[in-house]
């Protein structure tokens, strides 16, 4: 399948005319609340799903609180639709997004910079350099770190060969052309770490994507999936779409049948698994057990298990007062570290931030994570949940949700994987437009 | 006469419920619906494959979410999200839309 550009894969998701439609309404009502004058000052930390749409539901929700977003990258690039990319099916401009419509559309003040430290005393953050910001509410929301320490002989330099394509940006496209460059025959290991971990099913999604640029390309390749774990997101579904579709071609090893991993070589692009075996591979994707990014560990807002605990109705933290931590870095209960959710918990913690600030009661909160994978270009299945509080958790409400019927018809899976699509330029859209 | 009359009362009534509906920056209603716009777009707006919400009728969302909860109407995903939410949730989720 050929690549899309942007502009048809914008067309191709009827984007194009809601983008228009956009444009004619920059600037209405866009003024920045200015500081001196504002009712209050929030400063969001990361423009990611869970930063850029925290600074977006704030400003809707009262536009008289002056909103500052730092995020170092002047574009973002996203996980979801990552593994699309890698699969051939779309570049990298169509996975690409501004922070135009956040500046000019909703006033957000976009600050591109990093946070280098915070002072919860004083109220303020630190940007590299030397300038400071004050806040009167701060939002963090910075996603992952990798435990480099985790795995023998993978730390940042051996990503660099090895790539994680596991936080976006250049590292999709070093594994993207490792697999356009291997020869057919050629063996492809995938190694993801245990729980937790960012969005649960995109090795699964990954794996299946490219068996799909495979099949059509280097039909007589393999794919070894050597997991931490013992079982996975969504499996009776994925293995039933791989049997389908790919017979032979993906392999699965679960953790005590030799699918953990205890060391790589990166040179030789090899794995070694805890019970002995060596695994050569042609091309080798090692996704690294990971944690919450370094700022919030600076700012000593992590317990034990390197994840931010917090207020699951306010997300404000169990260890600094005015200081929220959204989206993977964050401790939500029952919601899986995803996009969707980030994005979520952000509109939960933009209402829990403007009724502080206007000192009216916050409404019951409510929470939704939705996540499609596709297995391939035509098939996709999905797991939803609609969450709420229970005794102070984030908790699934009880008896619904769950994942795609697995009888279902190929109708259905191809539906699903059309509205895999329509979550992207919706989700998108909700965050960044 | 009588027709002015009403008008006043009509105005007194308005201005009445002004000052509680202004003060509310952040309703139920807008809570619950925020979740609906990760799939169906800012305020029901969707840009893509996913129907949108904003304007269609209050009567339409709520039959629809009662349908998709029961099983009566055909679904991939809709079956699993409203069997969430309770008959007052989806009635608040319906009017919010029908307002966009």
């Amino acid at each position: 399948m050929s690549t899309l550009t942007r502009r048809e894969f914008l067309r191709l998701l009827g984007a194009a005319s809601a983008a228009g439609a956009m444009a004619g309404c920059a600037g209405m009502g866009a003024g920045a609340a200015r500081e001196e004058t504002s009712k209050a000052r929030v400063v969001v930390v990361g423009g990611g799903f869970g930063g850029a749409t925290c600074a977006k539901y704030i400003r809707r929700f009262d536009p008289s609180i002056a909103v500052t977003l730092v995020e170092p990258k002047q574009q973002f690039v996203t996980c979801p639709f990552g593994n699309a990319v890698i699969g051939g099916l779309y570049d990298m401009d169509a996975i690409t997004h501004s922070y135009t419509a956040l500046r000019e559309t909703h006033g957000v003040n976009v600050v591109h910079d990093t946070v280098t430290a915070i002072d919860p005393q004083a109220k303020s953050v630190t940007l590299n350099g030397s300038k400071t910001l004050g806040y009167d509410r701060l939002v963090l929301s910075p996603g992952i770190a990798f435990r480099w320490d985790a795995l023998e002989g993978y730390d940042a330099q051996a990503a660099e060969k090895v790539p994680h394509a596991w936080n976006g940006g250049p590292q999709v496209e070093t594994l993207s052309r490792q697999l356009r460059d291997m020869k057919d025959g050629g063996t492809v290991i995938i190694a993801p770490p245990a729980n937790p971990f960012r969005c649960p099913p995109g090795p699964y999604e990954r794996a299946s994507l490219i068996a799909h640029y495979l099949k059509s390309n280097k039909p007589k390749s393999k794919i070894l999936i050597l997991d931490a774990k013992e079982k996975f997101s969504k499996q009776p579904l994925f293995v039933q779409g791989w049997e389908a579709l790919y017979p032979g071609m993906i392999e699965w090893v679960g953790g005590t049948s030799g699918g953990k991993i205890s060391r790589v070589d990166a040179d030789k692009r090899a794995v070694y698994s805890e019970i002995g075996d060596e695994h050569q591979a042609d091309v080798l994707n090692v996704i690294p057990a990971q944690k919450a990014n370094d700022i919030v560990h600076t700012a000593g807002l992590t317990d034990d298990s390197g994840w931010c605990p917090v207020n699951q109705e306010t997300f404000e933290s169990d260890i600094h007062k005015d200081i929220h931590v959204i989206g993977d870095a964050t401790l939500a209960g029952a919601l899986p570290k995803s996009g969707f959710a980030a994005s979520s918990e952000a509109k939960v913690c933009a209402a829990a931030i403007v009724t502080a600030v206007n000192g009216e009661e916050m409404p019951d909160p409510s929470y939704v994570n939705t996540c499609y994978s596709l297995v391939a270009p035509d098939y996709g299945i999905s797991v939803a949940n609609v969450y709420h509080i229970r005794d102070g958790k984030i908790a699934a409400v009880e008896g619904t949700g769950g994942v795609s019927p697995k009888d279902a018809d190929a109708d259905f899976r191809h539906r699903e994987a059309e509205y895999a699509r329509g979550w992207y330029a919706s989700i998108t859209q909700d965050t960044w437009g | 006469m009588h027709t002015l009359k009403q008008a006043a009362a009509v105005g007194v009534l308005t201005l009445a419920l002004l000052p509680t509906a202004m003060a509310e920056t952040v309703s139920r209603a807008a809570v619950l619906s925020a979740s609906c716009a990760g799939c169906h777009g800012t305020d029901g707006h969707s840009p893509g494959s996913i129907p949108s919400l904003a304007g269609k009728s209050a009567e339409f969302i709520e039959r629809a979410l009662k349908e998709f909860r029961s099983g009566d109407r055909p679904a991939t995903v809709m079956d699993r999200h409203a069997s969430g939410y309770t008959d007052e949730e989806i009635k608040l989720i319906a009017g919010y839309f029908a307002d966009k």
